[in-house]
C-alpha cells in the first residue's frame, strides 16, 4: 500500500536521535508556553524562528510544529487549574474543566483532557496522511487564476470565522496584503513603501511583524488588566479518570476528534474552531444540558480532543498547498523558506522525508505529550505559580534577541517596537490581529498570482470566472459572505463567539 | 433626537483605515500603474488602499446614528506599561553594540520592569542577573548571536 510506505518513509525520518530530540524539545516548549497565560504559539514561534537557521529542515520544522500541538496540552491545564485559557482554543475548556476542579476532580479532567488529546492527534495524524496524496496531485492542476481564487477563499474564510466584526476583520486583512507589499516589488523593481529607508528595501520581516502584534503588543494588554492567579486552592486528586468518566466521555472524544479534524481543515481554522463546536455539539447533544457549566466531563473531553485534532490538520493546506490557514502556519511557511524549501504540492514528491517525516512527528510527539502531561503534571502546576512581572521582562528580551539576530539588524528591534504599540492599539481597538498577519504572509503571492493570471489572459478580468475551479472556489467565497451577512446566522455567530 | 457618536471605539478604527488606505494609494499612485494586462508596481496596491479607505468610511458612518441613547464606554489607554515597556525595548537596541548585551539586558529588565502595578527593585535586580547570564550563556555563546557580552 501506498500509504504504508510513506509512512515508512516518515518513520525513518522521524526516528532518528536527532528529530525524537527536536520534537521532544518542542513539545516541552510547546506544553510549557501552553500553561503560561499571556506567552502564545506565535510569539514564541516566531522568537524560535531564528533559531532554527542552523538546525537541518525537518529537524526545524519537527520542533516547530511539536509548540503548536504541544500548546494545546499546556493550554488545557492552566484552563482546568486556575480557570485562566493560556490558549484561545482552551477557553472553553474553561466551563468545565474548572468547575470539575473546584469538585476536587482537576486530576480526572487534566487526565481525560490528555487523554482525549492524545487519541485525537492520532485520528488527525492519519487523516493528513491519507488526505495529503490526493489533494497534493489536485493542487498540481491548480494554476494562477487558481491559486488566486484559492487565497481569496482562504482570506475570506479567515474573516468570517474571526472573532468580532467582520467589517474590521476584512479591514485588516487589506491592511496586511499591504504591509506585505513593502519592499523592492519583483516584476519591476520598483521599491514600494520604504521610504527611502534601505532596511525595509527586503520587505518587513514577518518575525518583526507577529513579535510585535502577538509579542509585546500582547504583553503591554496584559500588563494593563489586573491578574490574580489562585494556584494553591486547587487539589489535583488522582489523575486516572474514573470507569464512569470514561463512559460519558468516550463518545464525545470521537466526536470531537472528527469534527476537529474537518474544521482544523478550513481556511481560517485551526485549533479554537473545533473547540467551540464540540462544546455546542456536546452541550446539545446531552441528555441533561444543564450540567453543562458544572462540571461535565463532557464538555471537557470534547473540545479538548477537537483542538488537538484541528491544531494538527491546519497542517494540511500548508503541507499540500502551501497555504497558510492561521497565522502560525503562516509563520511555518517563513521556516520553510528561511530553508529554501518553497511550500506546494511539490514538496511531497521533492522531499517525502520531510513531508513524511513531520507528519509521523506529530504522532511521536503526542505520545511524548501524553507521558510528559499526566506524570508530571505537579510540575506544570508549580510554572503556574511563577508571576507574570518576572516573566514578561524574559520574554521581552528573547523578543530583542530573537529579531535582532534574523538580519543582525538594530532597526528591526525599534520597528518591532512600533510594531507593538499597533499591537496594542489593535487590542483596543477591537480588532483582531490574525488576519493582518495572514493577509500580510499572503500579500506578495496573492499579487504576483494575480498578475500573472491577467498577463496570461491578455488583461481580460472574466479569466477568474471562466475557468471552472477558479469559479468555483470564488463562488465558495461568495457563499460565505452571504451566508455571514444573512442577519440570523449573524445572530448565532456572536452567540457562539459570546458563549466562550 | 441628536447625531450622537455611539461607538468612540469604532469611529477611531474607521478614521484610523480611512487614513492607512488614503497614504496607501497615494504613495501607490507615483508608482508606475501599469495596464490590467501588465500590472505595474502601483496597480495592486493602489486598488488596495481604496479598498480599505472604503471599508474605513463604513466602519466610521456605522459609528454614528441619529438616536437617544447614550454613548458606549471607552476603556482608556494605559500609558504607562505601553510607555515603559516600548522604552525597555528601544533602550536596549540603542545601547546592546556599545555596552554589550549585559548591561543591556540589566536596563531593559529594570526600565520595562517598572511597567507592571508592583514593582520590586530587589527582584528586578535579581532578575536582570539571571536573564543576563542566560541571555549570553544561551545566545552569545549556545547559538553565536553575533552580540558583544560586555562594553566594547
Amino acid at each position: 500500500m501506498e500509504l504504508l510506505s510513506h509512512l515508512a518513509i516518515g518513520v525513518d525520518a522521524a526516528f532518528t536521535w536527532t528529530n525524537l530530540l527536536y520534537c521532544f524539545a518542542g513539545v516541552t516548549l510547546g506544553t510549557l508556553i501552553g500553561v503560561l497565560p499571556g506567552l502564545g504559539p506565535v510569539a514564541t514561534i516566531a522568537m524560535l524562528l531564528p533559531v532554527t537557521y542552523g538546525l537541518p529542515p525537518t529537524a526545524a520544522l519537527i520542533m516547530l510544529s511539536g509548540i503548536y500541538y504541544g500548546a494545546q496540552y499546556g493550554g488545557s491545564t492552566a484552563a482546568i487549574l486556575v480557570n485562566m485559557p493560556g490558549e484561545s482554543s482552551s477557553v472553553v475548556t474553561c466551563l468545565d474543566g474548572h468547575a470539575m476542579a473546584k469538585q476536587g476532580r482537576a486530576g480526572s479532567a487534566l487526565g481525560i483532557a490528555a487523554i482525549g488529546s492524545f487519541f485525537a492527534g492520532t485520528v488527525a495524524t492519519l487523516v493528513v496522511a491519507v488526505a495529503a496524496t490526493p489533494l497534493a496531485a489536485f493542487a498540481l492542476k491548480f494554476g494562477p487564476a487558481e491559486y488566486f481564487a484559492l487565497m481569496v477563499l482562504g482570506l475570506v474564510a479567515a474573516v468570517v470565522l474571526a472573532q468580532g466584526d467582520i467589517l474590521k476583520a476584512v479591514a485588516m486583512t487589506l491592511a496586511g496584503l499591504l504591509l506585505g507589499l513593502v519592499g523592492v516589488d519583483v516584476n519591476s523593481g520598483e521599491e514600494r513603501f520604504t521610504f527611502g529607508l534601505p532596511q525595509l528595501a527586503d520587505g518587513i520581516s514577518f518575525v518583526v511583524i507577529s513579535m510585535g502584534i502577538f509579542g509585546i503588543g500582547e504583553i503591554i494588554a496584559n500588563l494593563e488588566r489586573d491578574e490574580r492567579r489562585d494556584v494553591a486552592a486547587v487539589r489535583v486528586g488522582r489523575i486516572l479518570p474514573s470507569r464512569e468518566d470514561y463512559r460519558r466521555s468516550w463518545k464525545p472524544v470521537l466526536r470531537g476528534s472528527a469534527l476537529g479534524s474537518l474544521l482544523g481543515v478550513l481556511p481560517g481554522g485551526g485549533a479554537m474552531l473545533g473547540s467551540f463546536a464540540s462544546y455546542m455539539v456536546e452541550k446539545r447533544l446531552a441528555k441533561d444540558p444543564s450540567r453543562f457549566g458544572k462540571g461535565a466531563i463532557e464538555g471537557v473531553a470534547g473540545p479538548e480532543s477537537a483542538n488537538n485534532a484541528g491544531a494538527q490538520t491546519s497542517f494540511i493546506p500548508l503541507l499540500v498547498m502551501g497555504l497558510p490557514a492561521n497565522a502560525v502556519m503562516a509563520l511555518m511557511i517563513g521556516a520553510m523558506m528561511i530553508h529554501g524549501i518553497v511550500p506546494g504540492p511539490q514538496v511531497m514528491s521533492e522531499r517525502p522525508e520531510l513531508f513524511w517525516g513531520v507528519i509521523v512527528s506529530m504522532w511521536v510527539g503526542n505520545a511524548m505529550l501524553l507521558l510528559l502531561n499526566l506524570p508530571l503534571i505537579g510540575v506544570w502546576v508549580k510554572l503556574l505559580a511563577v508571576p507574570y512581572r518576572v516573566l514578561y521582562p524574559a520574554i521581552l528580551l528573547f523578543c530583542c534577541i530573537g529579531v535582532y539576530s534574523v538580519n543582525n539588524q538594530m532597526f528591526d528591534v525599534l520597528l518591532t517596537v512600533a510594531f507593538g504599540l499597533l499591537g496594542y492599539l489593535f487590542i483596543k481597538l477591537r480588532c483582531e490581529p490574525a488576519p493582518l498577519l495572514l493577509g500580510f504572509v499572503l500579500g506578495p503571492m496573492l499579487e504576483e498570482n494575480l498578475r500573472r493570471a491577467m498577463l496570461l489572459s491578455r488583461g481580460d478580468p472574466t479569466v477568474f470566472l471562466t475557468r471552472p475551479l477558479s469559479l468555483a472556489l470564488l463562488l465558495l467565497a461568495l457563499a460565505l459572505i452571504v451566508v455571514m451577512a444573512l442577519p440570523r446566522l449573524r445572530a448565532t455567530r456572536e452567540v457562539a463567539f459570546a458563549e466562550g | 433626537m441628536k447625531i450622537r457618536i455611539l461607538n468612540r471605539r469604532d469611529s477611531f478604527t474607521g478614521l484610523f483605515f480611512i487614513l492607512l488606505g488614503l497614504a496607501g494609494s497615494h504613495t501607490a499612485s507615483g508608482y508606475p500603474l501599469g495596464s490590467a494586462m501588465r500590472m505595474g508596481a502601483g496597480y495592486f496596491p493602489l486598488l488596495l488602499g481604496a479598498v480599505l479607505a472604503v471599508l474605513g468610511a463604513i466602519v466610521l458612518i456605522r459609528s454614528v446614528r441619529v438616536t437617544d441613547d447614550e454613548p458606549a464606554q471607552d476603556d482608556g489607554f494605559a500609558l504607562r506599561p505601553a510607555v515603559l515597556v516600548g522604552a525597555g525595548v528601544i533602550v536596549f537596541a540603542l545601547v546592546v553594540q556599545q555596552l554589550g548585551l549585559v548591561l543591556a539586558t540589566v536596563a531593559l529588565t529594570l526600565v520595562s520592569g517598572h511597567a507592571h502595578r508592583e514593582v520590586r527593585f530587589g527582584e528586578l535586580l535579581g532578575l536582570s542577573a539571571v536573564l543576563s547570564v542566560f541571555g549570553v550563556a544561551v545566545f552569545a555563546y549556545g547559538l553565536g548571536v553575533p552580540l558583544p557580552v560586555g562594553p566594547a
